[in-house]
């Protein structure tokens, strides 16, 4: 295959799923600032929404204050933000359209008619009809999107690449909002359990659609650490890091060629290392300083990617 | 002074039917506009959903343009195919005799048949090209040639287009929708396929393969998604199962073409070009072209890609060109051409000049390099002022242009928005050259959707037909 095309076709699912993630994310806050919290609270829950995506210095300060309304403005709307959803959409379309030749027409179809139906979404509209409504659109466009991409593509290394693309993207969010989120709700010195925490744990765990799983999974009440165990040691969750890296290091070995070994030993590398974990180990070492170990893995992992399949040096 | 002044596919002259459309015409008389309304707008909408569609990019991303489709086929008997077939292989056969022969020995000029700096000093002559061997001395791969009918019912040949004629696409795709919307009329005659088209091509751009290549890898160049034929680009690649490559995926290493794959670099041995000379390799032509691929032209001349079409091939379709045609085929296969030519004044002549500018509100004039409808002038629909300023185009450089008499197209019915009526319309049939010359019955038709327009271009508001050739 050619490398532009595998670089069309991880993109395309790196956008689609971050498309997806923006939208649990907002989501997630946007649930919890109606609970019944302080102005100064509110604003800081939207500051952390903004440093998870690393967004903090690209956004727009027009007020002294980080309203909801202009984040959400500048994450779902903004075309100068490459990490609004606007833009998400789009780019999966542009990348999508540039190699329509290879995806099956009901993949292109729904990639081409996501895009066209964000640009009917105003804000204006959006305040009618509640944002949530939005939000769970994008979710299942990108269910969709997902969906006929395993139920109508070749098993070939086109598919390969756009899994690939999909399980990095979903494993940098999901490191990112553990992070952000357990530093908001565990300040230094406080107590586990009030009313309040159980609400915001919830919100957190709905945001990667984990409640019910939590519930099955421990059934107890919600700990920190069993939030932390779930999102990043449990292989049986979709979303979690060990799930994450299990599909990318089993995708890498199926593309692998010449120059690839090296990405592949340190795909299964981090890989091992999640599933041999104990959570016991991270709480105590701090999942701060885990997840700040982790990210950069990550990003390397993508970037040679890119330079053994994407992009090679000739 | 009859209502009908030019010659109509469906209606002879009298009123009556023509046999090969009374079947057809007994389905439309019966068939109420509200429901051929109903499957004109269901067309409408696969073509969006599907993207067969012209880009129009920028900001607006995904607003593409569909070209109009006319669900009343233009239908073509058995016996009018066979001569027109007979003729595009004549046609194209002396095409790719005369490019090889004036980048080989110009017989042809030596001859005096055409004059030489008429040749030479043309922009598509393209002087790296002389005296390189091509594989199987084929140039013009893929010809498109534009054929028109008029007066009483006559084919002539206007145009020929032999450096990456487009269009073959919506022939495929209007054929697959006709059969989608109407499948009952598929019963009622045999009407030759047209979807082989992609495998023909295929094993013709196979048989030109470098000597010694077994099993070619053939691709598609593109100049890009924001290339307004880029769907075309696509479909030929998808449905011949090559990859469609930009550029940037190619590099040249010891006069041999890779692609980069991510498995490392793949030779490349055919290139299906949909990319102008021009932006080829900005190492031989255009310096600022990123469309290309350096050192292309170096690879090409040793012998070890092919390029189809062949470096140069325009030189065969100039307008300048066009009325030395019939004087190619009776030259390099000493035979009298099947198909006629338009009656052409050159301009650069004096005395086709003075004859041209006596009679310019009659006449149809074209720029000698222009292409898409765009910089002529159509005499009888013009201004006196356009005229007038057109006149001083001609007297300041006659050699840019060409004239015609103003051909009456024929016409067929054609469902606008004021119901049935008869629009313009010319057939753009597809000539494969390789081992052997094929072509696929038919073509593609195109229409003028306004009213008395004679132009059919999608950039000038035409639209296109399914074309039918009958089966004996």
């Amino acid at each position: 295959m050619l490398s532009r095309t595998a670089d069309h076709l991880y993109w395309m699912a790196r956008y689609m799923e971050r498309a997806e993630n923006v939208a649990r994310i907002l989501d997630v806050n946007y649930r919890m600032a109606m609970m019944p919290q302080s102005f100064a609270q509110e604003e800081q829950t939207w500051q952390a929404t903004l440093r998870i995506m690393g967004l903090e210095d690209a956004f727009p300060h027009r007020s002294a204050v980080v309203t909801s309304d202009a984040v959400l403005d500048f994450m779902i709307f903004d075309a100068a933000n490459p990490s609004s959803i606007r833009s998400c959409l789009r780019a999966a379309r542009e990348n999508a359209h540039a190699v329509r030749g290879t995806l099956t027409s009901e993949l292109w179809e729904t990639t081409n008619g996501t895009w066209l139906k964000m640009r009917d979404f105003t804000p204006e509209k959006l305040s009618d009809q509640g944002v949530s409504d939005f939000f769970d659109w994008v979710k299942f466009r990108s269910h969709l999107s997902r969906g006929v991409t395993i139920g109508t593509m070749l098993q070939d290394e086109a598919l390969r690449f756009i899994r690939l693309g999909t399980f990095l993207e979903r494993a940098d969010n999901t490191a990112r909002i553990l992070d952000v989120k357990y530093q908001i709700l565990l300040p230094v010195g406080e107590s586990e359990g009030g009313a309040a925490d159980y609400h915001q744990w919830s919100a957190l765990l709905r945001s990667v659609s984990a409640f019910e799983v939590y519930r099955k999974v421990y059934r107890d009440h919600i700990t920190p650490s069993r939030v932390a165990e779930l999102l990043l040691l449990r292989v049986d969750m979709p979303r979690s890091l060990a799930r994450c890296m299990k599909e990318v290091y089993a995708n890498l070995q199926l593309v692998s060629n010449a120059n690839s070994a090296e990405t592949e030993r340190r795909a299964g590398q981090l890989e091992a290392s999640l599933r041999f974990s104990r959570i016991e180990d991270i709480m105590r070492d701090g999942l701060h300083e885990y997840v700040m170990a982790l990210l950069p893995r990550l990003r390397d992992l993508g970037n040679r990617i890119a330079d053994d399949f994407l992009v090679p040096v000739s | 002074m009859t209502k009908r002044i030019c010659y109509d596919e469906m209606w002879d002259e009298a009123g009556q039917v023509r046999p090969h459309y009374a079947s057809y015409a007994a389905w439309l008389a019966e068939t109420p506009e509200h429901r051929l309304a109903q499957k004109r707008a269901e067309a409408d909408a696969l073509f969006h959903r599907h993207g067969i569609t012209f880009a129009v990019y920028g900001e607006d991303a995904g607003t593409e343009r569909l070209i109009p489709f006319d669900v009343i086929p233009r239908i073509i008997p058995t016996d009018e195919w066979s001569v027109l077939a007979a003729g595009l292989r004549q046609r194209v056969k002396a095409l790719n005799t005369f490019i090889a022969d004036i980048y080989h020995d110009q017989e042809i000029l030596k001859a005096g048949h055409i004059p030489a700096d008429q040749v030479l000093n043309n922009p598509q002559y393209r002087r790296v090209m002389q005296g390189v061997d091509v594989a199987g001395d084929i140039y013009a791969h893929i010809a498109g040639i534009d054929i028109v009918r008029a007066g009483a019912g006559e084919y002539y040949v206007l145009e020929d287009n032999v450096r990456v004629p487009s269009g073959v696409s919506y022939m495929l795709e209007n054929r697959k929708m006709m059969m989608r919307l109407f499948p009952r009329l598929f019963s009622r005659y045999r009407i030759a396929p047209v979807d082989h088209y992609p495998d023909m091509l295929l094993n013709m751009l196979h048989s030109v393969s470098p000597a010694g290549v077994i099993d070619p890898t053939v691709v598609v160049l593109t100049p890009g998604a924001y290339n307004s034929a880029y769907f075309e680009h696509a479909f030929l690649a998808q449905q011949m199962g090559v990859e469609l490559v930009e550029g940037l995926d190619m590099f040249v290493e010891n006069e041999q073409v890779f692609m980069r794959t991510t498995r490392g670099p793949q030779r490349v041995d055919v290139i299906y070009r949909r990319v102008d000379d021009d932006f080829l390799d900005p190492r031989a032509f255009r310096r600022d072209s990123v469309l290309g691929v350096p050192g292309l032209l170096d690879a090409y001349r040793a012998g070890r890609v092919t390029l189809a079409n062949a470096v140069g091939s325009g030189v065969a379709d100039d307008k300048s060109i066009y009325p030395y045609v019939p004087e190619m085929i009776r030259f390099y296969l000493d035979e009298q051409p099947i198909l006629h030519n338009v009656p052409t004044w050159i301009c650069r002549r004096k005395d086709d000049l003075a004859h041209v500018l006596e009679r310019l509100p009659e006449l149809v004039v074209k720029e000698v390099h222009g292409a898409g409808g765009y910089g002529m002038l159509v005499g009888p629909a013009a201004t006196g002022a356009e005229i007038e300023a057109f006149r001083r185009k001609l007297e300041q450089h006659p050699e840019r242009y060409i004239a015609q008499p103003t051909l009456a197209l024929s016409t067929c019915p054609t469902f606008v928005d004021a119901g049935i009526a008869p629009r313009h319309l010319d057939l753009r049939p597809f000539v494969l050259s390789g081992e052997e010359i094929r072509l696929i019955p038919g073509g593609l038709t195109r229409v003028a959707l306004r009213e008395g327009s004679l132009v059919v271009n999608s950039s000038q508001g035409g639209g296109t037909k399914d074309t039918w050739v009958l089966e004996a």
